[in-house]
């Protein structure tokens, strides 16, 4: 029988609890099953997706052109600069998450191409984690696929019950929501349970809620970029904490529970409005200035 | 409640900065295109709102002009639009518009042409786009599905009359959406279908009276 009605995680985990398998197949039987396609045609969709990834990532690191606005584009070549003279103190793993995560981020808004992972101002955070630690710890092809497929099955089940967009319920949607995502699916990659890979997710999650949504300018700039390589981290953080048998002491829907009220109770003035916090401090209203005259 | 897809959650592959913004707007311009369906000569793009506010640093004027060109969302030439060839044979222009009550991000593309057509529709979120207006009539319809566009004379049995050659295609209707301006004058149909369509069974809906104009736009390309 295909487990079509899946709409929390509780669902979920019994869903492979009953069939004994993990996240990723589940989700894409009964995308399979949805869409009337193959699992092999899901998955082709999928790797499309991560080929989109890498190539960002290649593009990203190699460029230091600047936003539309000028105000971003130049961190990533810093980074790489820093990390080639000293060593960061976390290892190469730690470097590699965060270059990559701001190449995507730059390249995204140098109209670059990315993929949305759930969304563009988030798109750096899933892939700098699942490929770098793709890469460092010799994670196959097949196996990244499987763990992109886990984090979007934990996107989706938190997107039908909040909207994962800025303006709807704040940062903590999409940079946060990115970041669950991506602790889910580095657990996936390091072996994890489906409870380890549930207790990684409700354990980023939790931390992050309350990030609202306040860009300079209207731009998906100022802080989306730089936020991009602080929520790979936080990601790796959540993973090692649930790889450890670390749990959530409130269950991951009632967490996700929290970030939908969190959302809503979240003054409007904070959600892409541009009308509250970082976007109306003093510097952010000379940059608004200086860009909407030209 | 409809069944969602973790698809959705890692695609679009797009060209940045903002799904709403820019990847939007090209399908938007898409959609638009392909309801037009001819060669405009001019067109013009009314922005909105956060569209008209923010949308020059998201590129989203070179998003609705790519998507009129029939560029992809994936398409690195986006960020350089103005500069293609193909943009230099149409003349098109920008207005920048506040309207509370329009969407956030909505948008107005007015072709002209041979054919003179008002396409309205709003950038929704997370690159998802509706279009709601064409010309005086509402219409429904995300580039989701294949949908079948009519304008037709408001006279009984024709929504029968499109959905028997439909059905005997044995094809599934996901949506139907009708509009009119008054009884017996001008109205519209919305047909979203869960299969394709082919020139056969679109030569047969060409052929009932009383249409006005018919369009067959296919769902948009992930």
């Amino acid at each position: 029988m295909i487990e079509k009605d899946i709409n929390s995680f509780e669902q979920l985990y019994k869903a492979c609890n009953i069939a004994n398998v993990a996240i990723y197949k589940v989700a894409q039987t009964r995308e399979a099953y949805l869409s009337e396609k193959t699992e092999q045609e899901v998955r082709k969709t999928v790797k499309r997706s991560l080929d989109a990834m890498k190539t960002a990532i290649k593009s990203g690191l190699k460029s230091n052109e600047l936003s539309l606005s000028g105000m971003c584009g130049s961190d990533c070549e810093k980074l790489q600069k820093r990390f080639a003279n000293k060593g960061a103190i976390f290892g190469k793993t730690f470097e590699k998450i965060t270059t990559y995560a701001l190449a995507t981020s730059e390249e995204n808004l140098r109209m670059g191409v990315i993929v949305a992972c759930p969304t563009a101002g988030s798109c750096g955070i899933v892939p700098s984690v699942l490929i770098a630690a793709g890469e460092d710890f010799n994670i196959s092809e097949d196996e990244q696929i499987n763990a992109l497929i886990t984090a979007g099955e934990i996107g989706r089940i938190i997107s039908n019950k909040v909207a994962l967009a800025g303006a709807v319920a704040g940062c903590q949607a999409e940079c946060g929501v990115a970041a669950a995502m991506a602790a889910g699916a580095l657990t996936q990659m390091l072996g994890g349970s489906v409870r380890q890979i549930l207790n990684a997710v409700a354990l980023a999650m939790k931390n992050l809620l309350g990030l609202t949504c306040d860009p300079v300018c209207g731009l998906v700039e100022i802080p989306c970029v730089k936020r991009n390589a602080f929520l790979a981290i936080h990601a790796v953080t959540a993973s090692e904490l649930a790889l450890a048998g670390v749990e959530s002491k409130i269950p991951l829907d009632e967490v996700i529970d929290a970030l939908e009220q969190t959302g809503k109770l979240m003054s409007p003035t904070l959600k892409e409005s541009s009308q509250a916090g970082l976007a109306k401090t003093k510097t952010a209203i000379a940059l608004e200035n200086r860009l909407f005259k030209k | 409640m409809a069944q969602s897809s973790f698809i959705d959650i890692i695609t679009p592959v797009m060209v940045g900065p903002s799904s709403s913004h820019t990847a939007g707007a090209v399908r938007l311009g898409l959609l638009a295109r392909n309801v037009y369906d001819a060669k405009p000569h001019k067109v013009t793009f009314r922005l909105y709102n956060s569209y008209a506010q923010t949308g020059f640093g998201h590129g989203t004027d070179k998003g609705l002009l790519a998507g009129v060109l029939g560029l992809s969302v994936d398409d690195k030439r986006i960020r350089n639009v103005f500069d293609l060839p193909e943009a230099k044979l149409i003349a098109y222009k920008f207005e920048y518009l506040e309207d509370f009550n329009r969407h956030p991000n909505a948008v107005d593309f007015i072709f002209e042409g041979d054919l003179n057509m008002f396409v309205a529709g709003d950038s929704v979120g997370a690159g998802e786009v509706v279009i709601r207006k064409i010309n005086d009539f509402t219409v429904k319809f995300t580039g989701k599905f294949n949908t079948l566009l009519l304008v037709y004379r408001d006279v009984p049995g024709m929504i029968s009359r499109v959905t028997k050659l439909i059905q005997e295609r044995n094809i599934n209707i996901a949506s139907l959406h009708c509009d009119r301006y008054a009884k017996g004058e001008e109205a519209s149909m919305c047909i979203c279908l869960d299969g394709e369509l082919d020139e056969q069974i679109l030569k047969l809906i060409e052929g009932i009276e009383n249409l006005y104009l018919v369009r067959y736009v296919k769902k948009l390309e992930q």
